[in-house]
């Protein structure tokens, strides 16, 4: 047993219910208890789509278990196909069916319902949501791809968008307009808005474009061993990244990959002087493996950040993603577990963290700017606006995603000058960070209530201070503490204390302050 | 309560029942205002990722403020032997408690997997009250879909408590049901103006404040989903008082008339009390009601508290119930507020929810009560919805939120007719 409280992902069924729900034509046949319907509002709400998602539940009860809940499946799926008259059933059971002894698959297929029916086993006590959806997709595949002659001009699949994807919609867009530049077009979009006859259809491409490796890589290697089409290995989020991917695509069709960049902004926009002042801002970045390895190049490469430390939540990817922390120096954080993740945060005490809709928090917690790369996400970032991640656009996107809750260059320097100012004394924040203006009166009460929000984080996270509890603060350094910008006093404090504790100092004074900022000078 | 015997209103209406996919929480939800309510409580669920993954989902940003509730997730290892589950248990509950030393009500809370593989709860909750009393004091109840529906769980919460509080031969009023602390203090003021001072709560806010119950204890309920806790209350000797549920001007008095009449309170000061706040709701209710008056209303099941709102929603603000439909239907607790509403909706109980989606369908409701996993799909089709779970969660409950709570269904209409006339009033506009 486990106790949790935030879970990065949800139970592997969920993941097979946003591939269902990407695709038309597709009807699940879930054998779950009454309630797990409340994974529906997942896509009606988060995702707002105007449609239920295309799953019938069992909804068994106390009464029913015994030799009725097999029964209670046959008529579901009986049911189910009757009134929606899908080209293709997958069917599957969610954790608690796992746990009785019906066995979805076989009940179905000895159904004789007239249509494929696809079964699904997903370890729910063993497996996540991305497993969830890379399985049932592969499934899938591998029950209605047909081999086929490949089309007459030069096209790809685009595979691995799915329904509550972080920016899929538009990066399905964004990647299309990218092939459309180079001639190639787009065979099937899969799973999202594909049919099941449109699956039979896969192998009519030259070669698959793979968006998100959590999502269908095991499709990719099977549509590769199968029908001989080789995958794109880069995802193409950042300049860089775009770059390869191009020159990928065009080592796999003998095509240019000279395009148009006419639309790309964010090496100009990186490159102006209001931008110098992000240079070597610490980041960290934590979310699914594929963005946190496209974030972590962007950051350094292109922004110009330093990544203080990178990690992932699906351990399906700890492999690349301790690869990659090692090239950039830092230690891979491989957890699901949110305290961990914050634990690390506090520690590191970056400037600036790139990570899910929890980092947000935490960094609303910590006082840190957060800019979420990565599902799982709350309904503000199904955006109604164009905002892809992928390609030229999605640059430009993240550009502004990252930079709006950092505190510009302009803006920073009118802070320093005016900190003692009525308005822009440290308390107040940034314009743009929300919340009342507090002003220079509440002072005195701020500094115990932000020790409360301390207080009410869990003991773990908070022992980082703990253990430096030995140390002091002279009034005088405190209130020159103060003085330093609230977006980075919490670097302060900790460096101050650092230093302190290895200089063997117990009472911080002022001079201990500027000591150690000498020391820690960049 | 001779005016209600009068009434016949839908006693006698045959309930339509059904069986089939039910488009509803499970009890795990309750959790999420019980929290809140009870404040040195840990609610541990006992479940699966899915588990944690609905609370996740229902608590919405909740989740991020350090809540006292959590799942401890079944793995692979813990399905092997149930020996070694109730080991895990115990420690995975040692350190929560090491780690939150101002708990002092551990609720154990079943879930699906839980009872499938038949983990002793009960037996694990009175050990660890053995362990950890008389600091913390361990419970267990079923929260799983398997055996209970959205609001059921706090009744199964509720229900579980009731053997544990002491007894008293005291003869208090013990009003029953979770009620957000303004609502609750409104409520506490009105009787104590009648003088009637010996109420407690059930839940009460602390573990030290738990109240007691015996043989003259009497009992209300402010929410129709208590089914389990009203039986287990007559067990310990208490009596209920049976009245419509405090929806509305018209159900807080009828609700507040029920226990004076219990209490022997004079009608005049009844009069004297009530009069300013009900004219004042009155007025707050009539003021939303031109917007609700004449429109149809079709309720999917979801919480318990169709019934009685229909009926508010229909004496006093001129509506019309197409349909109600509850998950479950308590005769018992029902009987008042079935008296007084009207004959003609379909009353239905339980769910197939594609059968029921048909006939919503068919009647086009002016509005639809349904749950979020509904309401934006029927908007789509151009019904306009009020989501469900948010009446559970507001406060609605007596004088003072009876025009808020109508506006909770006005509010749908008002911004239908607002935002339909968009295009015309741009064309007129030039």
């Amino acid at each position: 047993m486990k106790l949790t409280l935030w879970t990065y992902e949800g139970p592997p069924h969920v993941g097979a219910m946003r591939v269902a729900t990407g695709m038309k034509g597709l009807h699940y046949v879930l054998h779950a208890p009454q309630g797990d319907t409340y994974a529906d509002l997942l896509f009606t709400m988060i995702e707002r789509r105007d449609h239920r998602p295309p799953v019938t539940y069992t909804t068994f009860q106390a009464r029913d278990l015994g030799a009725d809940t097999a029964t209670l499946f046959k008529t579901a799926c009986e049911e189910a196909v009757a009134r929606f008259r899908p080209e293709a059933l997958i069917v599957g059971a969610s954790c608690t069916a796992e746990l009785i002894q019906d066995d979805p698959a076989g009940l179905a297929e000895s159904m004789a319902l007239g249509i494929p029916v696809i079964p699904l086993e997903l370890p729910s006590y063993q497996r996540k949501e991305a497993f969830g959806t890379d399985e049932t997709f592969l499934q899938i595949v591998r029950h209605l791809a047909r081999p086929m002659e490949r089309t007459a001009e030069v096209t790809a699949n685009l595979i691995g968008p799915t329904a509550l994807g972080f920016r899929h919609r538009d990066d399905i867009t964004e990647v299309t307009r990218l092939l459309a530049d180079m001639g190639i077009g787009v065979n099937v979009v899969a799973p999202m808005g594909a049919r099941p006859s449109d699956i039979g259809r896969l192998g009519a491409a030259h070669f698959n474009v793979l968006m998100y490796p959590e999502h269908a890589e095991s499709a990719a290697r099977w549509l590769e061993r199968e029908f001989k089409q080789p995958w794109t290995k880069t995802v193409p989020i950042g300049v860089g990244a775009t770059r390869d991917f191009l020159a990928e695509v065009a080592s796999l069709t003998a095509k240019s990959a000279l395009t148009d960049e006419s639309r790309l902004r964010l090496p100009w926009w990186t490159r102006s002087v209001d931008s110098t002042y992000l240079t070597g801002k610490r980041v960290f970045v934590f979310g699914d493996g594929t963005h946190v390895a496209a974030a972590a190049r962007i950051a350094r490469d292109e922004m110009g950040f330093e990544v203080a430390g990178l990690g992932c939540y699906n351990r399906e990817m700890a492999r690349p993603i301790r690869a990659l922390a090692r090239d950039y120096g830092v230690e891979a954080l491989i957890t699901d577990d949110y305290l961990e993740v914050e634990a690390a945060i506090a520690a590191l005490q970056p400037e600036l963290i790139l990570g899910t809709q929890m980092e947000r928090h935490i960094g609303k917690r910590l006082g840190i700017p957060c800019a979420v790369i990565s599902a799982p996400v709350h309904v503000q970032d199904f955006p109604a606006r164009y905002s892809p991640q992928m390609g030229w656009e999605g640059a430009n996107v993240i550009f502004d995603t990252w930079v709006h809750p950092l505190v510009m260059g302009l803006e920073e320097h009118l802070l320093h000058m005016f900190r003692d100012d009525f308005e822009f004394h440290d308390e107040a924040g940034a314009s743009h960070h929300g919340g009342p203006h507090k002003p220079r009166a509440e002072r005195a009460e701020a500094a115990p209530a932000a020790a409360d929000e301390g207080g009410s984080m869990p003991p773990e996270a908070a022992s980082v201070m703990a253990e430096g509890a030995q140390i002091v603060w002279l009034s005088d350094a405190e209130n020159e503490l103060k003085k330093i910008p609230f977006f980075v006093r919490g670097k302060a404090r900790r460096n101050t204390e650092k230093y302190a504790e290895g200089k063997g100092v117990t009472a911080i004074s002022v001079e201990t302050l500027y000591e150690a900022k000498a020391h820690y000078a960049r | 309560m001779t005016m209600l015997l009068k009434e016949r209103g839908c006693t006698d209406t045959p309930i339509l029942k059904e069986r089939g996919q039910r488009e509803v929480f499970c009890g795990l939800t309750g959790i999420i205002w019980l929290h809140r309510k009870m404040q040195d409580a840990f609610f541990l669920v006992v479940g699966s990722r899915t588990c944690a993954h609905l609370l996740q989902s229902a608590a919405g940003v909740m989740i991020f403020a350090e809540p006292r509730f959590g799942t401890a997730i079944l793995e692979e290892k813990d399905l092997a032997g149930l020996a070694d589950a109730q080991d895990e248990l115990d420690r995975e509950v040692s350190r929560l408690l090491s780690r939150r030393p101002d708990i002092r009500q551990l609720f154990l809370v079943g879930s699906c997997p839980s009872e499938v593989i038949k983990l002793d709860l009960h037996r694990a909750a009175e050990r660890m009250s053995a362990i950890h009393a008389p600091h913390v004091r361990v419970l267990n109840f079923s929260g799983s879909g398997i055996e209970t529906t959205f609001t059921q769980g706090e009744d199964a919460c509720l229900a579980a408590m009731v053997p544990a509080l002491t007894t008293t031969a005291d003869r208090e009023l013990l009003i029953v049901g979770a009620l957000p602390d303004v609502v609750e203090d409104q409520a506490l003021a009105l009787l104590s103006a009648m003088g009637i001072d010996q109420v407690r709560c059930l839940p009460a806010r602390r573990a030290s404040a738990m109240p007691a119950v015996g043989a003259n204890t009497v009992f209300a309920l402010v929410q129709p989903f208590l089914g389990d806790t009203q039986a287990a209350l007559i067990r310990r000797g208490a009596r209920h008082i049976p009245a419509p549920f405090p929806f509305g001007a018209e159900g807080t008095t009828l609700w507040l008339k029920a226990i004076a009449d219990e209490f022997g309170v004079p009608p005049s000061v009844f009069e004297a009390v009530t009069a300013a706040p009900r004219a004042r709701a009155e007025k707050a209710v009539a003021t939303v009601a031109e917007t609700l008056k004449g429109k149809s209303v079709f309720f999917f099941p979801d919480s318990q508290l169709e019934i009685p709102l229909a009926r508010f929603l229909t004496r006093e603000c001129g509506m019309t119930a197409i349909e109600v439909g509850t998950p479950f239907l308590h005769r018992d607790l029902m009987e008042p507020e079935l008296a007084l509403l009207a004959e003609g909706p379909v009353l239905s109980e339980g769910q197939d929810v594609d059968l029921q989606l048909t006939r919503a369908r068919a009647a086009r409701a002016d509005l639809t009560v349904c749950g979020l996993g509904l309401a934006n799909p029927l908007e789509a089709e151009g019904l306009t919805t009020k989501w469900a779970i948010e009446l559970v969660f507001t406060p609605v409950h007596f004088y003072e939120q009876a025009g808020d709570l109508a506006a909770l269904f006005a509010r749908p209409i008002r911004r239908r007719d607002l935002l339909a006339p968009m295009a015309p009033a741009m064309e007129a506009a030039e």
